[in-house]
């Protein structure tokens, strides 16, 4: 096999944090190599090095035999080294034509560029149409547009990073028959996932990071799920468990009765009809991949966007449609926002004042619009200590804190108001497994105290393992809950795809 | 007054407003608001109008004027760019200090007579004429052009344009330079042609208006060119119904009408839709992370 | 060459060294601008910066010339910390200007103890309902407030014009645009005798201790914060933007117009077409100068008065050109900008990173 790409002992640090620590690893031609590793292991910088990005402080690389550096991404492209991230670079407002335009080195948008996308495209199989603009389309047409972008340069080595996060599970598996046929050409391929059971499925070798250092190379054909978890997370985390399970003839304490929201800029799908009811102590998950009404339904569970009538939404038997989010979280609501630097957390703010953006009225730290810094002070302590957040203390700023933790924050600032209902939007999204694990503990035991739970959430895993009964939203339309013993990813991936499904009565 | 020498005076009073408005649509349609229109036309005004008076020709003039309208933006640049300053605050600053220098500059010249700007043609200047050609220009360069094409994603998605490889901060800064240079190119037509005379504070207020026309016109040359002939015309028919005095309204009410039409046209204009037309990365600064 | 990088907490010396960094370049500039006028920097500079300052009267005129700066300035730096930008605070001075002014000329020869309080009253109302347009036009909208409430102060000039030249206009005068003279009882009373120093000033303290009450410990100045750091969390939080808007510009142009009747019911004695010049733009520069703190803006606020009273100064003692003074005051904000980014970042020394060649 002929080696494309080697990186060898390259270390790269960010002033106390070792993000590489001499890491070496070798790319060949015609297959598909894993980089498998969680979040926080050092994954994105690596293949910031590889794309040019980023500079390594030390190590060697090659290509093709021959040494070489990357002292930025023209140099990377020159080479041949194409790269998809995670997060697109795209132009909402510009045409797919013109967004690959600016991807190439001398691109003109013109009509002669329309055609050589559109006879690339289909030739792989990744429909496109190039006059679109990129704003109307969908997640996964959207990174049909990077990879095409990234395939009109011809490269030989082909990096893809968390690929699919935003697929369905039949988009993933057009995604690997692409990836099959290019690697069939000769290319090689970089495939950044943290996703076990697609890198076993799809890729010919896996290189495992931890903590910034490659712990294995293997074979992911021939080596067990829990071998590559255990090598990725470098200990068995337990499973989440509830401590007693949902009880059938627990009361209903939320009913969405026919719930409807007309599409707008946050969401283009808008909301059909969507009725649920959810019992004390369920949790209820609510999958689908992004764009097809998540944003409405937590907005509209929220708050932010007021139903079109009280009864819409009704918890405990009292409707709250109407009311606004303030007013909601009076009556017991409480949410974890999908951004938590933004919205869920003011990254400028410490975390006594983060502690009062959502408690102010429920735990009444405002006394005649005065606040009640002591009592503020003593929740966030409360908050950092039983929910094991590592920070600086709680003057630390909410920018200082790693991902884990703030969400460790917010999760555990929402949990100890008390409530009835907790809505969650990707709780673990980007977060590391320890992290993770402790939120989805957190979650179950609320469960078993009686709230109900809804989590809106692309990763099915996660779903899976946490939720009671599972819904699927596509086109804002809600599907009827399958109960988790019945769910599996197949099914699910049919139901986002918005295939019909015979679901058992 | 005939019909022909209130169509002229439409004219000219648009040219101005039309020079700083395209320059400011540039720099907008990069990503940039600089509110320091007002003080960079001052400082057009009275460079241009320093450089006649000295004996220059009139292109020199206008140029001379362009070069101080860029000089004051590089100022601006600086802090924007460079030191990615709150880009608000920071054109409110070279407004402020525009408006000081220019006043400082030019208190020896006022009241000193020069030459307007000779006519072509139906009484119209020759700047009459380029600011309309600058007008199809820019738009074919946006449309069109690589550059324009940078250009345009550098305003939308300056991260992602990064990320592709485009020297963000150099389209920016050329963009900066462009307005500042037309905005004082508009400045030195108002004391050059419009009324050929410096008098401190003289732009009374355009630079705001040429910042409402780029809203107006929803980032679009040719309708912010509609936009600045008809201001011109609003603030050319009031002063001809204070003249000949045939409304019985107050002058200063008629004076009122251009800042009030101002208004009226920003409240009916903020639709949705118009708000979706602007440059999405507008106003928000760019910082390279590595 | 030189590159800025990101502290890992902001700065706390440089948050009280910038504006005084800000404030030394701008003299060192001053100095060479001085010069190159053909004026002899070191005596130009004292005549502008201490000159003012040598005596009780002079002392108590800088008072004079704070009081409507920190007033305007405290109610701006609310609005600003949210990022809602009032820059029309000129327009809501001169209205409460006319209003306040209007009252006592209305109610003219009039001069019991009830006059007064009315006329502020009217005049902090004037203000408002100035700033009342901006603000309808950015809820009901999303229109530009920046642009709607400029362009307002250029119809609030137009209008004070007008009604001197009509209604307003002392009919015993010899026809100059301008009113009566306001009867004493009417006037802001003198504070420290033998100056011009009235009640204005503390009133503009007053302002700005409760304007630190309201920003620090009330729930409202932590939803100023909020909305100003994080838009999306203030909706996660459930503040109401729209509520805010109002209330910053009430504030903000209750504040102007107060400032407007001080000039006129103080320094003035009487409503002229010129009630201001220019307070209400130069307050935006007091309000970032004081870093958006009410303690900050006190003190910027008489930093600037100085630099009004060193115009004027340098020009009857050095044959300045009295426009100097807009040039310090806006090379005063250029610099603070400038140097206020070394609160967020430090200086390095290095090759250059943040050019991408392509």
């Amino acid at each position: 096999m002929t080696a494309l790409l080697t990186l060898h002992e390259t270390t790269k640090s960010y002033g106390q944090v070792c993000a590489n620590d001499r890491v070496s690893l070798t790319l060949n031609a015609g297959e598909v190599h894993a980089l498998l590793g969680e979040n926080g292991a050092g994954k994105s910088t690596l293949v910031k090095t590889i794309c040019g990005l980023v500079q390594p402080d030390s190590g060697t690389m090659t290509w093709r035999g021959e040494p070489t550096a990357l002292p930025g991404p023209a140099a990377a492209r020159a080479l041949g080294i194409g790269v998809v991230f995670q997060h697109f670079s795209l132009f909402e407002a510009l045409t797919v034509t013109e967004n690959i335009a600016l991807g190439l080195d001398d691109g003109h948008a013109n009509t002669d560029l329309t055609e050589r996308i559109e006879r690339l495209s289909s030739r792989y199989g990744l429909t496109l149409n190039a006059k679109a603009i990129v704003g109307d389309l969908s997640v996964g047409e959207r990174q049909r547009v990077e990879i095409v972008r990234a395939l009109m340069q011809d490269p030989a080595l082909l990096v893809l990073d968390e690929p699919t996060s935003v697929l369905t599970p039949q988009e993933v598996e057009a995604l690997a028959a692409t990836l099959r046929q290019l690697a069939d050409e000769g290319r090689g391929i970089l495939y950044i996932s943290h996703k076990l059971s697609e890198i076993r499925h799809l890729c010919d070798r896996v290189t495992v990071l931890r903590g910034g250092k490659v712990v294995a190379e293997a074979d992911p054909k021939t080596t067990s799920p829990e071998a590559l978890a255990e090598l990725m997370v470098g200990q068995r985390l337990p499973q989440p468990k509830r401590a007693s399970s949902l009880s059938p003839n627990a009361p209903v304490r939320l009913v969405i009765d026919h719930l409807s929201q007309a599409p707008n800029p946050f969401s283009p799908t808008g909301l059909h009809n969507v009725s649920l009811s959810v019992q004390a102590g369920e949790v209820l998950g609510i999958a689908g991949v992004a764009g097809n009404g998540q944003n409405a339904l937590l907005a509209a569970l929220s708050g932010e966007v007021l139903a079109g009538s009280a009864g819409t939404i009704i918890l405990d038997q009292q409707p709250i449609g109407h009311i606004h989010p303030q007013g909601r979280r009076t009556r017991g609501l409480a949410y974890v926002p999908p951004e938590r630097l933004g919205t869920g957390a003011v990254p400028e703010l410490d975390l006594t004042d983060n502690a009062l953006l959502s408690t102010y009225r429920r735990l009444a730290f405002a006394v005649r619009g005065l606040l009640q810094p002591g009592k503020v002070a003593h929740f966030a302590s409360n908050v950092v200590e039983r929910f094991d957040v590592r920070s600086a203390g709680i003057s630390a700023r909410a920018s200082s804190l790693s991902g884990g933790n703030l969400q460790k924050f917010i999760v555990g600032r929402e949990i100890l108001q008390t409530p009835k209902l907790l809505v969650a939007a990707h709780p673990t999204w980007g977060v590391d497994a320890g992290a993770a694990a402790a939120i989805h503990q957190a979650l179950l035991d609320l469960a078993t105290e009686g709230a109900c739970i809804i989590i809106v959430s692309e990763d099915l895993d996660e779903l899976l393992m946490l939720a009671d009964r599972i819904a699927v939203l596509c086109d804002g339309r809600l599907s009827a809950p399958i109960p988790v013993t019945e769910a599996d990813a197949t099914t699910l991936g049919m139901l986002m795809a918005g295939e019909p499904v015979d679901a058992a009565a | 007054m005939s019909e022909l020498l209130i169509l002229t005076t439409i004219a000219m009073a648009a040219t101005p407003l039309a020079f700083a408005a395209l320059g400011e649509l540039v720099t907008e349609r990069a990503g940039v608001l600089n509110l320091g229109v007002e003080g960079m036309m001052l400082m057009g005004a009275v460079c241009g109008f320093i450089a006649v008076a000295s004996g220059a020709h009139w292109i020199v003039g206008a140029m001379v004027g362009a070069l101080a309208g860029a000089a004051l933006a590089s100022l601006f640049a600086l802090l924007v760019l460079g030191l990615a300053a709150n880009q608000v605050a920071s054109g409110l600053a070279l407004t402020i200090f525009g408006t000081g220098l220019s006043a400082l500059i030019g208190s020896e010249y006022v009241g000193t007579p020069v030459d307007k700007i000779p006519a072509i043609v139906m009484g119209l200047d020759p700047m009459v004429f380029l600011v309309l050609a600058l007008g199809l220009g820019i738009t074919l360069w946006l449309r069109r052009t690589r550059r324009g094409l940078v250009l345009r994603a550098v305003g939308e998605n300056a991260e992602a344009a990064h990320a592709h490889g485009h020297p963000v901060l150099r389209v920016r800064l050329a963009a900066i330079l462009f307005g500042g240079a037309m905005s004082g190119l508009g400045g030195a037509y108002l004391s050059l042609a419009y009324t050929p005379l410096w008098a401190e504070g003289m732009t009374a207020g355009r630079g705001w208006i040429a910042l409402a026309l780029v809203v107006f016109g929803a980032w679009r040359p040719g309708r912010l060119l509609i936009g600045a002939y008809l201001f011109g015309s609003v603030g050319v028919l009031q002063l001809h119904a204070q003249s000949s005095g045939a409304l019985a309204i107050p002058s200063e009410v008629l004076s009122m009408l251009p800042y009030l039409a101002t208004i009226a046209v920003l409240a009916l204009l903020s639709t949705p839709g118009l708000q979706r037309s602007a440059p999405a990365a507008l106003g928000r600064p760019f910082r390279a992370s590595h | 060459m030189l590159r800025l990088e990101a502290r890992p907490t902001p700065s706390r010396t440089m948050t009280l060294a910038a504006p005084l960094l800000a404030l030394a370049l701008t003299i060192l500039t001053g100095a060479l601008l001085f010069a190159g006028l053909g004026h002899a920097p070191g005596p130009a500079l004292y005549h502008f910066f201490i000159g003012p300052l040598s005596d009780r009267y002079g002392l108590a005129e800088l008072g004079v010339k704070a009081a409507p700066l920190v007033l305007i300035a405290l109610g701006l730096s609310l609005g600003f910390r949210a990022g809602i930008w009032n820059i029309g605070a000129e327009g809501q001075l001169i209205a409460g200007a006319i209003c306040g002014g209007g009252f006592a000329l209305a109610v003219y020869p009039a001069e019991g103890p009830w006059v007064l309080p009315l006329m502020l009253f009217a005049a902090a109302a004037g203000g408002m309902a100035w700033a009342a347009l901006p603000a309808l036009l950015r809820v009901w909208r999303n229109t530009n407030e920046i642009l709607t409430s400029l362009m307002l102060v250029y119809v609030a000039s137009l209008l004070l014009r007008l009604l001197m030249n009509g209604v307003l206009r002392d009919p015993d005068g010899f026809s100059f645009p301008e009113s009566r003279l306001l009867p004493d009882g009417t006037l802001l009373p003198i504070i420290l005798a033998e100056t011009r120093l009235h009640l204005g000033a503390i009133l503009a303290l007053a302002a700005a201790l409760a304007v630190w009450v309201l920003a620090r410990h009330t729930l409202v100045g932590f939803q100023i914060k909020v909305a100003g750091l994080a838009p999306n969390a203030a909706r996660y939080a459930g503040f109401n933007h729209n509520r805010l808007i109002w209330l910053t510009f009430m504030i903000s142009g209750g504040l102007a117009g107060l400032a407007g009747v001080g000039e006129v019911a103080g320094p003035m004695g009487q409503l002229v077409p010129e009630v201001s010049p220019g307070y209400g733009f130069t307050a935006i520069i007091v309000a970032f100068l004081g870093r958006l703190h009410p303690a900050g803006i006190v003190l910027a606020g008489l930093v600037v008065a100085l630099s009004y009273l060193g115009g004027e100064n340098a020009q009857i003692n050095a044959g300045l050109p009295l426009a100097v003074t807009g040039v310090f005051q806006g090379l005063l904000l250029f610099f603070l900008l400038a140097c206020d980014v070394l609160i967020q970042y430090r200086p390095r020394l290095n090759g250059p990173r943040w050019r991408n060649k392509r």
